[in-house]
């Protein structure tokens, strides 16, 4: 298995307030193409941070990241734009769609700040593509304001998919949906990784990490917990059983 | 990012808050209005003030006597009164490139006619004074050379003098006098209105030089040489060479005399009404500045506003160049907007004016480019410090702000 993130002893230290504040103290990590990765800890432990690492927002203090196997640890700001736009997709907690703009020209955005310039035709129709992965093609001129939430997330998921990056990088991506739809989402996580997309996602709650296949726990900014996950939740399987319970609520009602 | 998308973008966020860009351009809107109608109208005064002084006559030079000084006490400029007829005919004869000339004479005088009397100036002028003055007669005819060689006592009369002095007759034929002696008219001058000086110029009754010299003047001498140059290319060599042959006339004693070039006065003229349209246009400017200003103020609020859509922008590989020249571009829109909105307020302003006022207004293309330019230039300059600062955000920060 090729890896695709590689980190060796990283370290970050925020200097900005008036204590220095070590947020990542030395993390040595692997991640394989294909594998599907929860981050995992507590608030403070370091996991936002880890996450604004891998995903190029951020530099190391100290260490060395290799990116598909190039050493991003030093790169400029429009470098790790560039990075950021070809490389790796992004899906946030809060969605993170511009509001006034519809569901595929969210999906567009990566598109238009790529370095090589496409046909409005191309980019239209990989949007149209990308958003018929996450199963959303028929909400493709719906502004955010008209989706559901979990909606929302699937269209952020398709402008992370559009460039067609290395790695998905999720954080809380289902801190702002109820446990259905969370469902829903990893799912959607599900089959995008079993088609070979490597995923890394932070969370909090444990039952979503179970979806994932390896699981990272992360304490005062290291590394303590580091296991395959056993008993792998399926989403469709989940999905199937909560609706089944619904139903039969609905009957003895 | 395309150029195209660019545009887009930032249409769409103008439109979102759609009163506040109107109101944002507002203040370049006033701004460029303003330098426009107050140039137009300095422009206009300026046109009007030429025309004034180029009804005076084309390439003129005069030549006016010296100061005297008697007793100790200097007289001003004409004061020595010792141009003759034979300077004139001199210049007339010696000086290259004279196209007119006529040995001048004047007296403020009562005159009476038909029952009536009028206090007007009285000059003693040859017959190619007219020429000079670009003047034509109303009716009658000039008098003519004839008149002039012998003196005879015949004269034409300005408008002003016909109506005061023959209500309702007409004034052709009938006799003048003035100091008791007739002078026949024998025409009466087309209306020229007021001069630049706001001296009434049709108040004025003209007979031959020869006669004022003969019958009217106390001494033999004239009160100052109207000389016409046939171009105006050769002005200043006219004036040197009717400076020089004066100079030779008098023998090597102190000049006294002096000759003026009608451009000096044209130059001054003009200059007083420049100096007022630079006035104008330059206080019009300053509303400019300030409606930059506000711009600068509403592009660093949107830039606040922003701040989360600019996160998003940059966390999905946007440069800090992308996101400069999206809010520049939105800036230099809302002024160059207003910039042209600016113009037809201008334009349509300086109308109106000319319209109520009955002022001559001059719209000048110059103004209209140089107010849009001015216009586009204050977008770039004042949306630059916000459109840095939005460009130079950190994506983690901006993301997370609330």
């Amino acid at each position: 298995m090729s890896s695709v993130v590689q980190l060796e002893e990283i370290h970050k230290i925020y200097d900005s307030g008036e204590v220095p504040v070590h947020a990542v103290r030395g993390v040595t990590l692997t991640i394989g193409a294909g594998e599907f990765v929860a981050v995992m800890g507590a608030s403070g432990s370091g996991k936002s941070t880890m996450m604004n690492l891998l995903g190029c927002l951020d530099r190391p203090t100290k260490g060395r990241y290799l990116l598909g196997g190039t050493d991003v640890s030093a790169l400029n700001r429009n470098a790790l734009a560039d990075l950021r736009n070809q490389k790796l997709g992004f899906v946030f907690q809060g969605f993170n769609l511009l509001s006034r703009t519809t569901a595929r020209e969210n999906v567009e955005l990566p598109m238009l700040y790529g370095r090589r310039h496409f046909s409005s035709k191309e980019v239209h129709e990989r949007a149209m593509h990308s958003l018929d992965i996450v199963g959303l093609s028929n909400r493709a001129d719906h502004f955010p304001s008209q989706l559901s939430g979990g909606q929302q997330q699937r269209v952020a998921i398709a402008r992370a998919l559009i460039n067609e990056p290395q790695i998905l990088l999720a954080d809380e991506p289902t801190g702002n949906l109820d446990s259905k739809t969370s469902i829903e989402i990893m799912g959607v996580f599900q089959k995008l990784n079993e088609q070979g997309i490597t995923i890394v996602m932070v969370t909090h709650e444990l039952d979503i990490a179970h979806y994932c296949k390896r699981n990272l726990i992360m304490r005062d900014g290291r590394l303590v917990s580091d296991v395959q996950v056993q008993n792998r939740l399926v989403a469709t399987t989940e999905m199937k059983r909560i609706l089944d319970a619904e139903a039969a609520a609905k009957l003895t009602a | 990012m395309r150029f195209a998308n660019i545009i887009k973008v930032a249409l769409r966020a103008l439109r979102r808050s759609a009163m506040r860009s109107i109101l944002t351009a507002l203040g370049i809107i006033i701004g460029v209005a303003a330098v426009i109608a107050m140039v137009s109208i300095g422009n206009g005064a300026k046109s009007q003030v030429e025309a004034s002084i180029a009804s005076l006559g084309q390439n003129i030079i005069s030549v006016f006597p010296g100061s005297m000084t008697s007793g100790g006490m200097r007289g001003g400029w004409g004061s020595a009164s010792t141009l003759t007829v034979e300077d004139a005919l001199a210049i007339q004869r010696e000086v290259a490139g004279v196209a007119n000339l006529s040995p001048e004479m004047r007296d403020r005088s009562q005159v009476l006619a038909n029952g009536l009397n009028w206090n007007t100036s009285v000059l003693g002028e040859d017959i190619s004074y007219l020429d000079i003055r670009l003047w034509s007669l109303a009716d009658g005819e000039m008098f003519t050379e004839a008149d002039v060689r012998s003196g005879t006592k015949v004269c034409v009369i300005g408008k002003t003098v016909a109506t005061q002095l023959f209500p309702d007759s007409d004034p052709i034929g009938q006799n003048i006098r003035v100091r008791n002696i007739p002078f026949k008219i024998v025409g009466v001058l087309t209306p020229k209105g007021f001069n630049y000086f706001g001296s009434d110029q049709d108040d004025v009754m003209i007979i031959p030089y020869t006669s004022f010299l003969k019958r009217l003047a106390r001494r033999p001498n004239l009160n100052s040489i109207l000389v016409q140059a046939s171009s105006p290319d050769i002005m200043a060599r006219v004036q040197q060479d009717i400076t020089d042959l004066l100079q030779q006339r008098r023998n090597g004693r102190e000049p006294d005399f002096t000759v003026r070039n009608q451009q000096e006065l044209a130059e001054a003229a003009t200059a007083t009404t420049k100096t007022m349209t630079v006035l104008l246009g330059a206080i019009a400017g300053v509303s400019l500045i300030v409606g930059g200003i506000g711009i600068m103020n509403i592009m660093l609020v949107s830039v606040t506003e922003r701040t989360r859509e600019i996160g998003i922008r940059l966390a999905v590989g946007a440069h800090g160049r992308d996101v400069l020249t999206q809010f520049l571009v939105e800036a230099i829109i809302l002024s160059v907007m207003g910039g042209a909105l600016g113009v037809l307020l201008g334009v349509g302003a300086s109308q109106l004016v000319s319209k109520l006022n009955g002022w001559p207004v001059l719209v000048s293309t110059t103004a209209i480019f140089g107010a849009v330019a001015f216009s586009a230039a204050i977008g770039v300059f004042f949306g630059f410090y916000p459109a840095r600062k939005a460009a130079q955000l950190d994506p983690i920060e901006a993301l997370r702000y609330e």
